[in-house]
């Protein structure tokens, strides 16, 4: 494809052996954030300021006295890292210009949220920088919902996914609602590069961190971060289950450069959402008539990209043997 | 005032003087301070100075990047963020702005970020007011803050010139945040001496005493911290709290000499040999001085004692201004809900005292909403005390002032 990045990140096997993100931190065994940061912090290289809210990853990175991050990191709150990433961004501005800093030195700042922090709580501090243009790259680690504190529901939650707040009852069956799309609203402030990625698919993820950090102004990145124990999986399984999303079209990697959407992993033939939903414990009251519903959703949501697009990047659902859709 | 317009006058030839309104001379501060960042949201009253500072960035005056952030909780949190990579920062806002920022004022005191904030103090919403009182400034008074109630536009830009200074001390490391009273300070024109900006770096040299965020030595700001650390943590904030305050004496003196004003952590109007005093703050300072003046005339030792230094608490200081007075009315400008003595200062100033001084202390609110206060009535307020002490009356609960219905 054409493209203004240069990309050092061709397979997998151009990533750095170097660990910016280190073990020994206390995220979940089997967590998928951790994945996605230490793939991040590769690509992102040693000068690089970290900002990071108030989250799975900063609460399990950060216990004092000690860190993971082999990178200068700071977090002050929940809902301002987008904040506190424009302060950092517009002060190393001001210090190059002043001769304080060296202007030669590029140094990249990399805001970090999870869903929480993001679409709900730091929504508005995120707008802010966006509109304002500032060269900040931001990465969303969704695991749809608020897994720090005991698996609530967000905005980002699915619709019929089990939460604590969402309990599966007689009145109630889980997130009545569908999950916000962060990616329109960022792309609504007109930035530059906005992608989703998925840690199932290495290759493209960093390759979409190469080039938001690349992105002169702010970019966002909107990684799925499987969550084995939000989500109700096995640790061994988070992998699986981000693969899952993509094969069945519940969760599409694309990007959007300049305006020009791209769907960076086609998916030929999907597989049915059962396949997905049934490797995980908080899909597990739904009736085959929900699960039909989310199926419909998944169809529309695919419908509506390769519209974008202007063919069929994604295909139709591949129900196997006879075709029944009950399969 | 006319106080001020006199020192002004006898200043030394060669030095700009201006004038300026409280909003434009902290404007001026910043320009002459060579701050980095500003991160700033509009709110009455403390708009115009925003707009005097993007004048500044605009016309080449000052060389800031300024963060046209979409809140206070943005503003302070980007100003922070500003000055952990080792930047100058500033911001400044007034009642609702510094109540939204409220979560982020602890933090920010907490990991020691040296920034500074301009206050121009307006009471707190319900109902809305733009108006001035000090509701603001006293819900944020426990937030690890260095805070200094000032008087004049003079002396917020002074202020804020000696503020960077006492939060980069090295051994401070704390946010300082310079209130004045909105509208009577914010905007009225008053003569000021701009130092510029040599004689101020001069003062307030640039250099990051702090452990800032830099890739060729990473550190790790904002940790969680368990119940084994967080405690020690919070302690040390505390202790810092008393080197500021050996700071802020440090940096009077040397202002002082170098500017040749002097004002003090807490000064005195006629208080050495009176019998009744108020403690004041902040703009109170100029009518309750003529006042002093008046009752003083009517046959009652009047006296007035001004905090400029409010956290924190310039102990010593003050029981040496009230050492030898018979009764102080402590002048609260907010209000703490529930208590029988109803004002944050006078609880904290008279148990702080209450060992060290032979002062009977009465609690007065006043001015809320920005209930206006003339001479005449510090002068009511003085004889008012005065009779009470004659007759041994204290109600042991707040005297409302100049509220209907009390």
């Amino acid at each position: 494809m054409s493209s203004a990045y240069e990309l050092r990140m061709k397979n997998i096997w151009s990533l750095p052996r170097g660990e910016l993100f280190h073990g020994g931190h206390n995220l979940c065994a089997g967590c998928t954030a951790g994945t996605i940061m230490r793939h991040l912090l590769k690509v992102a290289g040693k000068d690089t300021i970290v900002v990071n809210a108030t989250g799975c990853v900063e609460v399990s990175t950060t216990p004092y006295p000690y860190t993971a991050w082999g990178v200068p990191w700071i977090h002050l709150a929940f809902e301002n890292t987008a904040a506190v990433a424009s302060g950092v961004e517009a002060a190393i501005n001001a210090l190059k210009l002043k001769g304080q800093l060296d202007p030669e030195k590029e140094v990249k700042v990399i805001a970090i949220g999870g869903d929480g922090g993001t679409f709900d709580i730091g929504l508005q501090a995120l707008s802010g920088m966006m509109e304002r243009g500032h060269n900040v790259t931001y990465i969303v680690y969704d695991n749809e919902g608020y897994m720090n504190t005991g698996i609530q529901r967000s905005g980002a939650t699915p619709f019929g996914a089990w939460t604590t707040t969402t309990p599966v009852g007689r009145r109630i069956r889980g997130e009545w609602r569908r999950k916000k799309d962060i990616i329109g609203i960022a792309l609504a402030h007109g930035i530059p590069y906005a992608a989703a990625a998925n840690p199932a698919y290495p290759v493209d993820m960093v390759q979409k961190f190469e080039k938001a950090i690349q992105t002169e102004g702010p970019s966002l990145v909107h990684v799925l971060m499987a969550c084995t124990t939000g989500w109700r999986f096995e640790p061994r399984l988070g992998i699986k289950v981000s693969k899952l999303a993509v094969e069945t079209g519940v969760w599409i990697n694309y990007e959007i450069e300049e305006g020009r959407l791209r769907v960076t992993t086609p998916v030929p033939k999907r597989k049915p959402v059962r396949e997905y939903l049934k490797l995980q414990g908080r899909f597990a009251h739904l009736r085959d008539f929900e699960i039909e519903i989310i199926q419909e959703m998944v169809d529309e949501q695919v419908e509506r990209i390769n519209k974008m697009v202007g063919k069929q990047v994604i295909g139709p659902v591949d129900y196997g043997g006879d075709g029944k859709k009950g399969a | 005032m006319v106080e001020s317009l006199e020192a002004a006058r006898a200043q030394v030839p060669g030095v700009a003087r201006k004038a300026l309104s409280g909003n434009k001379a902290v404007a001026m501060a910043v320009r002459d301070l060579d701050v980095d960042v500003v991160a700033a949201y509009p709110i009455t009253p403390q708009t115009t100075m925003v707009e005097a500072i993007s004048e500044l960035i605009a016309k080449g005056e000052l060389d800031a990047e300024i963060i046209h952030v979409e809140s206070e909780h943005s503003a302070i949190s980007a100003a922070a963020g500003a000055t952990a990579v080792g930047a100058r920062s500033f911001t400044a806002t007034s009642s609702q702005g510094l109540a939204l920022m409220h979560e982020v004022l602890h933090i920010v005191s907490g990991l020691r970020i040296p920034t500074v904030m301009a206050v121009a103090m307006r009471a707190l919403s319900a109902p809305i007011s733009i108006w001035n009182d000090h509701s603001d400034v006293m819900n944020a008074r426990d937030t690890g803050w260095v805070i200094y109630f000032t008087s004049s536009a003079q002396e917020a830009y002074d202020t804020l010139v000696m503020a960077y200074r006492i939060a980069e001390d090295p051994e401070v490391r704390l946010p300082v945040m310079v209130a004045y009273d909105g509208y009577v300070t914010s905007h009225t024109t008053e003569p000021v001496v701009v130092e510029g900006r040599e004689r101020v770096l001069s003062f307030a040299p640039k250099r990051v005493t702090w452990d800032k965020l830099d890739p060729d030595n990473p550190i790790t700001v904002g940790t969680l911290a368990s119940p084994e650390y967080y405690y020690e943590i919070k302690y040390q904030q505390h202790r810092a709290m008393f080197n500021a305050l050996e700071a802020a004496r440090r940096v009077e003196e040397e202002f002082a000499r170098v500017f040749n004003r002097r004002y003090g952590l807490v000064q005195t109007y006629r208080a050495e040999d009176a019998e009744v005093a108020l403690l004041v703050t902040a703009s109170y300072w100029d009518n309750a001085r003529v006042a002093v003046d008046r009752t003083r005339e009517e046959g009652v030792k009047a006296g007035l004692v001004k905090l400029r230094l409010y956290r924190p608490l310039p102990v010593e200081e003050l029981a040496r201004a009230l050492g030898s007075t018979g009764v102080v009315g402590v002048v609260d400008r907010a209000i703490s809900w529930g208590l029988p003595n109803a004002g944050p200062l006078y609880n904290e100033v008279s148990t702080a005292l209450r060992d060290r001084v032979g002062a009977r202390f009465q609690s007065i609110v006043a001015g809320i909403g920005q209930r206006t206060m003339l001479v005449e009535d510090f002068v009511k307020l003085f004889k008012l005390l005065y009779e009470r002490m004659r007759g041994d009356r204290y109600s042991g609960e707040t005297l409302f002032y100049g509220v209907r219905g009390a």
